[in-house]
């Protein structure tokens, strides 16, 4: 078995009398995409953005290629990179001007042509002189996507990036997502509400509720322990209640 | 300090500037305003006064251009950090391989740039208009100009920690924290005019002694070094301070999450 790239174990984040995250622990291993799922509020992106060292956990450890995150952060991040839904890259630069700017950041070899392989990666090639202002949510959220491929990274974190993309484009996202982890070797931790991306995407999937872990599993895996036909009737099982040990509506028929 | 890194966040603030030249009119505007009021007040003075008012008003002027060198480089450590909050960037800076001190180090060069704009066009445009040559300060100024700078940079950590922790309500302390220390920092009127107790506000603030300095140099052509010493190392302290409150406020930022509800705002 490849060994973990992301280890994380106890995570705890408390905001005041709220717990966000409740002492979850998973592992990725190489080149493994993990779907992190959850309704709104169930901790994902607090998860998420422990692991990029911009909230600290109040417990619990993580690891990213066998180094504690704090104290190698920068180390650590140089070899990561993610995207969110929630940021934007600055509206008043033109693409390729972002993308140099991160380039640069992340000390990207060779960085006018990785500048070109991504944006022709994300099919946003023809967008390179555009003020990112002037995107379209979709082509933003591909710009988005394609800052946190420039530097080849082993992690990379996905919050909801399908979030504003039409099924097209998502689909066509969903395939890099793939292609990067199968030709780059990438290890992916993967968020979304969008059960396709999700059973199409991820290797394993963990289902988050009120900020804990509740199941673990593969997609088939899952969709037996829950006893459902689809991801979407879990996810919205366990959005409603967070049953996890076995289907109340089957076990009245028997 | 990583070079590189410091490198690209001033490249962003360029091509913020060189894509959206409206935002020079901030830069040169005010500090325009500021010379023309004060300049034609010195001239009307110089004209109408007895001749017991000394004779040296132009100091007035010269307070503009180093009061102005002293806010640019505040303003280029505070709106630094607001141009991300702004664009939503934050979180694609902080969750990139960034330290604290590759994020400061740009945010002064940037001050720096920002106060050389402003200083050559007030300098220019004062000795135009009303005949004052900054460069009668001769080697004097490079140490006052080193001292605004550094004063700036360590309001502009302090604003920056404030803005961090209050959220973006507070924004408007990125302007308004060096006219806190305006009135007692003697810009325009020497230390001696303040109620006592306000003289020892004054002497706690290093830019105090600055504008002391530059009125007598501009009287006596002499230099106070002793003055100027004691400005530098209050001036060291002030930014090890800053220094401090910055990183102590962005852990804090961290624990809290603060730095995800800037980009959720």
């Amino acid at each position: 078995m490849e060994p973990s790239v992301l280890q994380v174990s106890g995570l705890t984040k408390t905001f005041g009398n709220v717990t966000s995250v409740n002492g979850i622990s998973f592992e990725i291993a190489k080149g493994e995409i993990l779907g992190l799922l959850g309704a709104n509020g169930a901790g994902k992106t607090t998860a998420i953005n422990m692991v990029l060292g911009i909230v600290t956990p109040t417990e619990g450890r993580i690891e990213v290629f066998g180094k504690e995150l704090m104290s190698s952060r920068i180390e650590i991040l140089r070899r990561m990179n993610f995207c969110s839904t929630y940021t934007q890259l600055p509206g008043n630069l033109r693409v390729w001007q972002n993308l140099k700017i991160f380039g640069q950041i992340y000390r990207v070899k060779d960085l006018k042509r990785r500048i070109d392989e991504v944006l022709e990666m994300l099919e946003i090639a023809h967008l390179k002189n555009r003020v990112s202002g002037e995107l379209s949510a979709g082509e933003g959220t591909r710009l988005n996507l394609c800052k946190a491929l420039l530097n080849r990274p082993e992690l990379l974190l996905l919050d909801e990036p399908t979030a504003s993309l039409d099924p097209d484009i998502a689909d066509k996202v969903r395939k890099v997502v793939k292609r990067i982890r199968d030709e780059e070797g990438a290890t992916i931790l993967y968020t979304s509400h969008n059960m396709r991306d999700v059973e199409e995407v991820c290797d394993r999937v963990a289902f988050m509720h009120k900020g804990k872990i509740l199941y673990t599993g593969t997609a088939e895996e899952t969709l037996h322990h829950f006893e459902e036909k689809s991801l979407e009737d879990v996810f919205i099982r366990v959005a409603r209640g967070g049953e996890i040990k076995s289907n109340p509506a089957k076990e009245e028929k028997s | 300090m990583n070079f590189s890194t410091v490198r690209a966040l001033v490249l962003r603030y360029l091509y913020l500037y060189t894509r959206t030249p409206i935002r020079m009119v901030e830069l040169l505007f005010w500090p325009l305003v500021h010379l023309l009021v004060w300049g034609y007040l010195t001239q009307f003075l110089q004209q109408n006064v007895g001749d017991d008012f000394p004779h040296e008003i132009t100091f007035l002027i010269g307070a503009v251009i180093l009061w102005d060198i002293l806010f640019r480089a505040q303003q280029g450590v505070a709106i630094f950090f607001l141009e991300d909050v702004w664009s939503r960037n934050l979180l694609n800076i902080f969750a990139a391989p960034v330290t604290n001190a590759d994020y400061l180090g740009s945010t002064y060069v940037v001050g720096m740039m920002r106060a050389t704009v402003t200083t050559v066009m007030l300098a220019v445009l004062s000795m135009l208009l009303y005949s004052f040559n900054v460069l009668s300060m001769s080697w004097a100024l490079l140490p006052f100009v080193f001292n605004l700078l550094i004063f700036g940079w360590a309001l502009g950590m302090v604003s920056t920690a404030l803005i961090v922790r209050w959220g973006p309500a507070a924004e408007s302390l990125a302007w308004a924290v060096p006219f806190f220390i305006q009135p007692f920092a003697a810009v325009y009127y020497p230390v001696e005019y303040l109620p006592t107790a306000l003289q020892w506000v004054a002497k706690a603030l290093p830019c105090s002694y600055i504008f002391e300095g530059m009125r007598d140099v501009l009287k006596t052509g002499e230099v106070n070094w002793g003055e100027l010493g004691l400005a530098t190392g209050l001036n060291f302290i002030y930014l090890a301070f800053a220094g401090v409150l910055f990183v102590r406020v962005m852990n804090t930022a961290r624990e809290k999450g603060l730095l995800t509800k800037f980009s959720s705002q």
